[in-house]
């Protein structure tokens, strides 16, 4: 059988700080698999998928993308390689002065040259490709406006259209409804997984409210101090596993309460 | 929450709101140091004051020689010095600011390693310690007299000024959105003037038009010491006596630093 799309062996990170905040993670992602990766707050998850892109530097073990390892590459190799991880992020982190068609663009810079980049000279099929893109989210008539004049939904839309410019394989997103109200993180969310499902791309979505990751990832990974302590379907996870990831606490209401969300959605529909 | 004998009333009452300075002793100390040192300093100072009344007759008498101010008689000169002085400006200006653009990039600490920080701040430290008076007779020496010399002062205060500020506003861009831009997979100049550049735009384009309005300014104190403009022709008037022509041009300088300090509050209001 094939190499999976991502393959993280013995992945380790501590900061100069001392803190450990990976401890030899292993995890595999096949081709279209929309993985949800859940665990409490400095459990590691932010730095696993920026060890992924190596936004920071991983102190040991081995990443491998498409088959190739990303932790040894050149600096103008891991550019070519960040192209095909597109990366949403909590706070949108649109470059808010920027138009939101830039901001779109922004996904192609690793794909043209400087001075086509400085004097806004994209190719003219990203363009069209932008715009489709931006019509199909319902913001095509806000192009030309800048980033920052949009509501939080509308910037993470902007946010999400940004890493698919980068025709990447595999999405990395960082707490993509963090600060997003319930009835919009669950549009997001639902974009991102109809997105991954269409152009068949894997992504890692690291999320806090274990609802949303039951209800819209097919696998679950529980991460604990660095370390993996669960991987399984949305449906294996209980009370003990949540116990086993967070720490003790009441946990038959968070797990009753994706039930009945879901409930209230088909109610809706 | 729990039923403890904790007195919040009592703990009200004895609430204060933090000093400056925690310790009362460091405290005191500094009060009383500094109200002694400024009866001290007070009291070291001599004032012969009918030697200041005789002051204010002088005064008076040199500020009725400038009237009534004389466009006229001199006013080739005037016109030179002039020109002389906005090409100094503005040439200085830009070549300023374009050579601080680098220096500025290598002076933020979240952009360059250490060895290029530390030589980029080496760079606007020199550029800065010197006033630019003293800058301006060195390169009269280097140069000899003349715009050349006034130019190339201003160029070289102006980038020290740039980069300065600058740098510290680089310093202080919101990660984010320069991390985003990086993972997009975008080469170092593209990362730089896609992330950086668009979120310090408003500070380059405002200190731009703020630089320029101070290099007016110095322009016309450089000719004191030979480095040209209008500073040369006001030095000259002084010189002859011509108390009517300086006073003319120093009724321009005064003119002209006002539209550019205009000018200047405009575009940055726009830009924000």
């Amino acid at each position: 059988m094939a190499e999976p799309l991502l393959v993280l062996t013995g992945l380790t990170k501590r900061y100069p700080t001392g803190d450990l905040a990976l401890d030899g993670v292993d995890l595999a992602v096949p081709r279209g698999q929309v993985m949800a990766l859940i665990g409490p707050s400095g459990a590691g998850k932010s730095t696993l998928i920026r060890c992924v892109n190596r936004l920071v530097e991983p102190t040991a073990g081995s990443v491998r993308l498409e088959g190739q390892e990303l932790t040894r590459l050149s600096r103008a190799a891991l550019r070519r390689a960040r192209r095909r991880m597109g990366m949403i992020f909590q706070e949108y982190a649109l470059v808010e002065r920027l138009s939101v068609m830039e901001n779109v663009l922004s996904g192609r810079l690793g794909y043209v040259g400087f001075w086509q980049a400085w004097f806004r000279r994209f190719p003219r099929r990203d363009i069209e490709q932008a715009f489709r893109l931006l019509d199909r989210v319902g913001l095509a008539h806000m192009a030309d406006k800048r980033a920052d004049a949009l509501s939080g939904g509308q910037r993470q839309r902007v946010g999400i259209l940004r890493a698919l410019m980068q025709e990447p394989a595999l999405l990395l997103v960082d707490e993509p409804t963090a600060s997003l109200d319930p009835k919009t993180s669950r549009q997001i969310m639902r974009l991102i997984v109809e997105l991954c499902e269409e152009r068949g791309l894997a992504a890692i979505i690291n999320i806090h409210d274990v609802g949303l990751a039951q209800e819209f990832a097919r696998r679950i990974v529980g991460l604990r101090a660095g370390r993996i302590v669960f991987d399984g379907p949305p449906e294996a996870l209980d009370a003990a596993v949540l116990t086993a990831i967070y720490g003790e606490e009441d946990w038959s209401r968070t797990i009753r309460r994706s039930d009945q969300e879901e409930d209230m959605a088909e109610a809706a529909a | 929450m729990s039923a403890t004998t904790f007195d919040a009333a009592a703990a009200a009452r004895r609430w204060r709101p933090p000093p400056l300075i925690a310790s009362p002793l460091l405290r005191y100390a500094v009060y009383l140091g500094a109200l002694a040192y400024a009866l001290l300093a007070l009291g070291s100072i001599e004032v012969n004051w009918t030697r200041a009344a005789e002051g204010l007759d002088r005064a008076a008498a040199f500020l009725s020689g400038f009237f009534p101010p004389d466009f006229v008689t001199k006013w080739e000169d005037i016109q030179e010095g002039l020109l002389e002085s906005v090409t100094m400006t503005i040439v200085s200006t830009a070549a300023g600011i374009l050579l601080s653009l680098p220096i500025a990039l290598g002076a933020a600490r979240n952009l360059a390693p250490l060895p290029v920080y530390l030589f980029c701040r080496a760079i606007i430290a020199i550029s800065r310690t010197f006033q630019e008076v003293i800058i301006a007779i060195i390169f009269v020496a280097m140069v000899g007299f003349g715009p050349l010399a006034g130019m190339l002062t201003l160029a070289f205060a102006t980038l020290g000024f740039m980069a300065k500020l600058l740098a510290e506003d680089i310093e202080d861009i919101e990660r984010a959105q320069a991390e985003a831009v990086r993972a997009t997979g975008a080469g170092w100049f593209s990362w730089i003037a896609w992330s950086v550049l668009p979120q310090v735009k408003p500070r380059l384009i405002g200190l731009s038009a703020y630089r320029l309005d101070i290099n007016f300014r110095e322009s016309a104190v450089l000719g004191l010491v030979g480095a040209g403009g209008i500073g040369d022709t006001l030095n000259t008037a002084f010189d002859r006596y011509e108390f009517g022509t300086a006073a003319a041009v120093l009724l321009i300088i005064i003119a002209i630093v006002l539209a550019c300090e205009y000018a200047s509050g405009m575009i940055r209001r726009w830009v924000q």
